[in-house]
C-alpha cells in the first residue's frame, strides 16, 4: 500500500470526520437512511468497523452491488448444467463456485468430477482455453460495468488469435437499471447513495446526474478506505441538511467526469442491454448485458442443455436483504442454518455479500458499540 | 546411483530402482548412524528423561518450491515446529514422500536437500522415510508425510489451560508471509518481494522458555493464521483475546498482495512464527528475549487476554482507526494448498 493510499486511513482525518458528522447527526430532524451502493463498500465498512464509529440517526443499509448475490438462481442452474457437459471446463471468480444453485452448488459438482476452475479474470479463463484446445472453456461473466470491460477486452482477445473454444455465459448488469427500481419501488427508504468507486471509473461521474436530476436525492462517489467512507457519508449528510442534491465526487483520484471511453467503447461492441432477472428485485428490462447478436458463436447461453427448473433456498430472505428491506438478522436463516461455511442464500457467500460481511464483522456491534 | 531425471514407478516398487533412490539420495542427504543399518526400523537411543511429544503432518504445498523454501524444507520445520511450541525438544522425524509419476528427479533432489537443511538447523535427525510413486495423474508431483517425536522436561506445565485474563499476547515477527508468498505465486505475483517465513522454531521457544517468562502457552499460526489459531485458543480458554491492527506486523509487499487478492493477513499463514501468551508483568522480559534471537528480531505485543463478556467477540480486532470487529475462523474458501 502507498504512503499515499495510507493517509486514507489516517486515525487522525478518521477522528476528525467522526466529530464532523456527529455535529451534523446532532442539526439533523430525523433519522436519515443512506444506501451503500456496492458490495465493496458493505465489506470495507464492516471490515473497518465503520457503522461503530457512526453516531446515531445515520443508518447504512447495504444495496444491490454485490455482482454474486443478485445473480438469479436461473443463471446457476445453467452454469451446473454447463459443467456436466464432459468436454466444457466452467471457469469462473470463485465466490460463485460456492453459491447455492437450484439443487447443487458448483463446488459440489466439482467435487463429484466437472470441470469447474476458480480463475482471478476473465483472461485467466482465455489461457485455459488456448491450453485445452480439445475442449470447451465456458466463463461466467458476471459482474457490473466495472468487471464487464475486462471480459469484452478477453472476447477481444479471443476474436483477434481465433481462438474458438472460449465462450462466456452472459450475467453481466448494468447498475442504473436497478438504482432507478429502488427509487420506484417505495418499499425502500433511501434518503441518499453512496456510489461505487470502481463502476464510477469506467462511467465517469456525470453518468449518476439522473439520481440529482430526476429523483432529487443525494449521491456521493467515493473510495474504499475509511476516510473516504466517512467523508463521503459527511457530504450526503450535509447534501441532505440543505436540501440541494447533487452527484459528489469525492474520489477524484481516479473517478473523471467522463469515465474510461475505452472501456466503454469496447464493452458496446460485444455486449448490448437486454432484459435480465435480478435476485431480489425480479425482472428488470434493460437492465443487463447480452452477447450481441454479431458474437452469438461466443454465448454460451447458446449451448443446449437441460437446466432444472429453477427454486430458490426456502425461507431465504436474501431479496428483501439486497434491497435494504431487511438486515441480515431479521432473516431466519441468518447465523441459525446460513452461515459461510453453508450458505443458503447468495448473500452470505461472497465477501462482498451483506450477510457475510454482516457475518463476519457485525455480529458483535450492539457489545461492542455500548 | 542410475542416471536417471523422471520418477518411474518403478522407483516405489521397493526392487532396484528404489535402492538407487534410497543409496543415490536419501542416504548421502540425510546422512545419520540411524539410517547406516538401513533396518526395517531405526533402533534409536535411549529417550532423554521428561515427557515423549509426539506430533505428525502431511505436506502438499503448491507450488513445490517457493521464495523462501521448498516442501521439504517446510515439512521439517512445520514438524519441528509443532514440538517446539508444545514446550517439547524436537529429536527425530520420519519422512515419508508420494511422488506422482514422472516428477523430475531434480526437484526431488531439491526438496530432500531442503528437509536435510532444515533438520541440520534444527538439530534434528531423520532417521526413517519411505518412498512410494502413484500413477501420473494420481497426484501432484510430490507430497510429504512426517512424523516428530521430543521431549519435554517433566515438570513444564504450558498450554492454553494456564492462558488467564491479562495474559499479552506476542509474536515472534511478520505475519503471513507464507501464505502470502505462496498465493501470489499461484497467481504469477511472485517477484514482489514476497519471501516466506518458514524456518525452525526449536532455539527461539527453547530461548524463550529458559528466559523467566512465565509462558502461558504457545502456539504457530499455520493454516488458518493468526485469527484462526486466536479464535480456536479463545473458544478452548473461554476467554476474549483483543489484537491491535496498529500492532500487527504485516509487511507492505504482504498487504499489497492481499488487497490484490482479496485475502485476509489475519487468515493466512505464518511457518516460521511463534504466538506466545505470557504472564502480563512478564511481557517486556519475553519480548526482549526474543528480539535478542536471530527468529524473532521483528517480535511485537500484538494483543491481551481478556474476561469473556457476554455479548461481544471471544476475538476482536481493535482497528486502527477506531473501530472494532470480531475475528473468526477461517471459513470455508477457495484457498489453494498452502502448507
Amino acid at each position: 500500500m502507498s504512503a499515499r493510499e495510507d493517509a486514507f486511513r489516517d486515525p487522525a482525518r478518521v477522528a476528525a470526520l467522526t466529530a464532523r458528522l456527529r455535529e451534523q447527526a446532532g442539526r439533523l430532524e430525523r433519522e436519515i437512511a443512506i444506501m451503500e451502493v456496492c458490495g465493496t463498500h458493505t465489506h470495507a465498512i464492516a471490515e473497518a468497523g465503520i457503522r461503530r464509529l457512526l453516531p446515531t440517526g445515520i443508518r447504512l443499509i447495504s444495496g444491490p452491488g454485490c455482482p454474486v448475490c443478485v445473480t438469479p438462481v436461473d443463471y446457476l442452474d445453467r452454469a451446473v448444467a454447463l459443467a456436466r457437459l464432459p468436454d466444457v471446463i466452467v471457469c469462473t471468480f470463485g465466490d460463485l463456485i460456492r453459491v447455492p444453485a437450484s439443487e447443487t452448488s458448483l463446488e459440489h459438482e466439482r467435487a463429484v468430477g466437472c470441470d469447474v476452475r476458480d480463475v482471478y479474470s476473465a483472461r485467466d479463463a482465455l489461457r485455459v482455453a488456448r491450453d485445452n484446445p480439445d475442449r470447451r472453456v465456458v466463463f461466467l461473466g458476471v459482474g457490473f460495468e466495472t468487471t464487464l470491460p475486462t471480459i469484452a477486452a478477453a472476447l477481444d482477445e479471443a476474436e483477434r488469435e481465433g481462438i474458438g473454444n472460449f465462450q462466456v455465459l452472459a450475467g453481466g448488469k448494468l447498475i442504473e437499471p436497478p438504482l432507478r427500481a429502488l427509487l420506484s419501488d417505495g418499499e425502500v427508504e433511501v434518503d441518499a447513495f453512496l456510489l461505487p468507486g470502481h463502476v464510477s471509473v469506467i462511467l465517469g461521474s456525470d453518468f449518476y446526474r439522473f439520481l440529482a436530476d430526476e429523483y432529487q436525492v443525494p449521491a456521493a462517489i467515493a473510495g474504499f478506505a475509511p476516510v473516504d467512507v466517512l467523508a463521503g457519508i459527511s457530504e450526503l449528510v450535509r447534501q441532505i441538511a440543505s436540501g440541494r442534491p447533487r452527484v459528489a465526487n469525492l474520489y477524484p483520484r481516479v473517478v473523471c467526469a467522463g469515465g474510461n471511453r475505452l472501456a466503454q467503447e469496447l464493452m458496446e461492441r460485444f455486449f448490448e442491454p437486454v432484459d435480465t432477472r435480478w435476485r431480489g428485485l425480479g425482472e428488470i428490462p434493460a437492465s443487463g448485458l447480452g452477447l450481441r447478436q454479431s458474437y452469438a458463436h461466443r454465448d454460451a447461453g447458446h449451448i443446449e442443455v437441460d437446466v432444472v427448473r429453477s427454486r430458490e433456498s426456502p425461507g431465504c430472505r436474501c431479496g428483501e436483504v439486497l434491497k435494504g428491506v431487511i438486515e441480515p438478522p431479521e432473516c431466519p436463516l441468518y447465523e441459525k442454518v446460513c452461515v459461510p461455511d453453508d450458505p443458503r442464500g447468495a448473500c452470505m457467500v461472497s465477501s462482498e455479500g451483506t450477510c457475510a460481511a454482516w457475518y463476519r464483522h457485525e455480529r458483535y456491534a450492539a457489545g461492542a458499540r455500548a | 546411483m542410475k542416471r536417471f531425471d523422471r520418477i518411474l514407478l518403478g522407483h516405489g516398487a521397493g526392487g532396484r530402482l528404489t535402492q538407487d533412490l534410497v543409496r543415490g539420495l536419501f542416504l548421502p542427504t540425510f546422512d545419520n548412524p540411524a539410517l547406516h543399518g538401513l533396518s526395517d526400523s531405526a533402533l534409536l537411543d535411549a529417550l532423554p528423561s521428561g515427557r515423549p511429544a509426539l506430533t505428525t503432518d502431511a505436506f502438499v504445498v503448491d507450488p513445490p518450491v517457493f521464495p523462501g523454501g521448498d516442501l521439504g524444507y517446510l515439512s521439517v520445520c512445520g514438524t519441528v515446529n509443532d514440538l517446539a511450541v508444545a514446550g517439547a525438544r524436537p529429536l527425530w522425524l520420519t519422512w515419508a514422500l508420494i511422488l506422482e509419476e514422472g516428477c523430475e528427479e531434480s526437484l526431488l533432489r531439491t526438496i530432500a536437500e531442503g528437509a536435510a537443511r532444515a533438520a541440520d538447523e534444527a538439530g534434528v535427525k531423520i532417521v526413517a522415510g519411505d518412498t512410494k510413486v502413484v500413477p501420473r495423474g494420481k497426484g501432484d508431483r510430490i507430497y510429504a508425510v512426517t512424523t516428530g517425536l521430543g521431549v519435554s522436561p517433566i515438570e513444564r506445565d504450558m498450554g492454553d489451560h494456564r492462558i488467564t485474563p491479562g495474559d499479552a499476547v506476542l509474536v515472534s515477527g511478520s505475519l503471513a508471509d507464507h501464505g502470502a508468498t505462496v498465493m501470489a505465486c499461484r497467481h504469477g505475483l511472485e517477484g514482489r518481494g514476497l519471501r516466506s517465513d518458514c524456518m525452525p522454531l526449536a532455539s527461539l521457544a527453547d530461548a524463550l522458555l529458559e528466559c523467566g517468562a512465565d509462558v502461558h502457552s504457545m502456539h504457530d499460526p499455520t493454516r488458518g493464521g493468526l485469527g484462526t489459531l486466536c479464535a480456536e485458543v479463545a473458544g478452548r480458554a473461554g476467554l476474549r483475546i483483543t489484537l491491535q491492527e496498529s500492532s500487527l506486523p504485516v509487511r507492505s509487499e504482504v498487504k499489497g498482495a492481499c488487497e490484490l487478492l482479496g485475502l485476509d493477513p489475519l487468515h493466512l499463514a505464518s511457518e516460521g512464527r511463534l504466538v506466545a501468551f505470557v504472564k502480563d508483568g512478564d511481557a517486556d522480559k519475553a519480548l526482549a528475549c526474543m528480539r535478542g534471537h536471530p527468529g524473532g528480531r521483528e517480535a511485537e505485543r500484538i494483543g491481551d487476554v481478556e474476561e469473556r463478556v457476554a455479548g461481544r467477540a471471544p476475538v476482536a480486532l481493535l482497528t486502527a482507526i477506531g473501530g472494532e470487529r470480531p475475528v473468526d475462523l477461517l471459513s470455508g474458501a477457495n484457498l489453494p494448498r498452502i502448507c
